[in-house]
């Protein structure tokens, strides 16, 4: 038993126990806190594969963006410090039954299956080799997915933008108030005269 | 299986995230816990790409790709969601799905 084996199940109980706590727990920033953990446990386990721009692209997107963006919106909905309300016991159990038996059928499933590994040479996972595939225009190409990704990301900023704007219904109220009296104003003078005018003339006979 | 970690023990790791973000999805009722119980599956599913571009095909990159891209459509589905919880706390005061069940019947 090697240094990296005693990393790698270090990495791997700091992962699930985090995820476990992740879910488990009562109070939502402390689950926050725990998946942040969690997402570095799973950058440790990529760096320890030697993938180390997926582990860095998991640290800047995950742990700096995502679980920012959920300790943010946690601090913008409700009070941090407040407990969740405690779940049914019969919702939890029975979950917890499903997950077992969705747990236990897959392991066994993957246990009992062997897996037919390639005999080719492997290829170095460099920043020039991923770049190079992710723009290339080959059958194993991927430059087709690499613009679709920028359309998606792109209708997803107009899409935030568009759905945290105001709408003119939830405009402030006195404004809309105030235009509709003076378009009453405008109208009413009219209606006025018109009733005058009828009745100098005896109404409409 | 033996104690030197390889792809099974990765397998083993991913299978247990997900199953923990699936339980994770059914007992929250609350819509930012909810989010975090998805992007824990998410994370299970990269784990398993990388794995079995490492120790399956190792000389190719389809893996190491199909990663970048769960990732960045993670980023977008997260910041949507976040604008989505935000609005809907600013129409009822919580973010409990339970409180929000217009369309229910």
């Amino acid at each position: 038993m090697n240094g990296a084996t005693v990393i790698f199940y270090l990495l791997a109980a700091m992962t699930i126990g985090c995820g476990v706590m992740a879910v488990s727990t009562r109070q939502i920033f402390r689950a926050a806190i725990s998946l942040l953990f969690s997402l570095v446990g799973i950058a440790g386990i990529y760096f320890w594969m030697d993938y180390q721009f997926i582990a860095a692209v998991q640290i800047v997107v995950y742990v700096g963006g995502i679980v920012v963006l959920i300790i943010f919106s946690i601090f913008l909905t409700q009070q941090s410090g407040e407990k969740m309300p405690v779940q049914k016991m019969g919702r939890k159990l029975f979950s917890l039954l499903a997950v077992f038996c969705g747990f236990a059928l897959t392991i066994v499933q993957i246990f009992q299956h062997t897996f037919a590994k390639t005999t080719a040479a492997p290829t170095g996972v460099t920043v020039r080799n991923i770049g190079e595939e992710l723009i290339s225009l080959d059958k194993n190409g991927y430059a087709l997915p690499f613009e679709v990704v920028s359309i998606l990301l792109l209708a997803a900023l107009i899409g935030c933008i568009v759905i945290a704007m105001r709408t003119p219904a939830e405009a402030p109220k006195e404004e809309v108030e105030a235009k509709r009296k003076e378009e009453i104003k405008v109208i009413l003078p009219k209606e006025e005269e018109i009733l005058i005018v009828q009745e100098e003339t005896g109404g409409i006979q | 299986m033996t104690i030197e970690p390889g792809l099974y023990h990765l397998l083993f790791i991913s299978t247990a995230l997900f199953f923990i973000g699936v339980y994770g999805f059914l007992t929250r009722r609350n819509l930012i816990t909810m989010l975090m119980s998805i992007e824990l599956i998410l994370n299970s599913v990269n784990i398993n790409f990388i794995a079995f571009n490492k120790y399956l095909w190792a000389n190719r990159l389809d893996g190491v790709m199909f990663t970048v891209f769960v990732i960045a459509i993670a980023a977008a589905e997260a910041a949507v969601a976040i604008a989505i919880i935000i609005n809907l706390y600013r129409s009822h005061q919580s973010i409990d799905v339970q409180k929000a069940e217009e369309l229910k019947y």
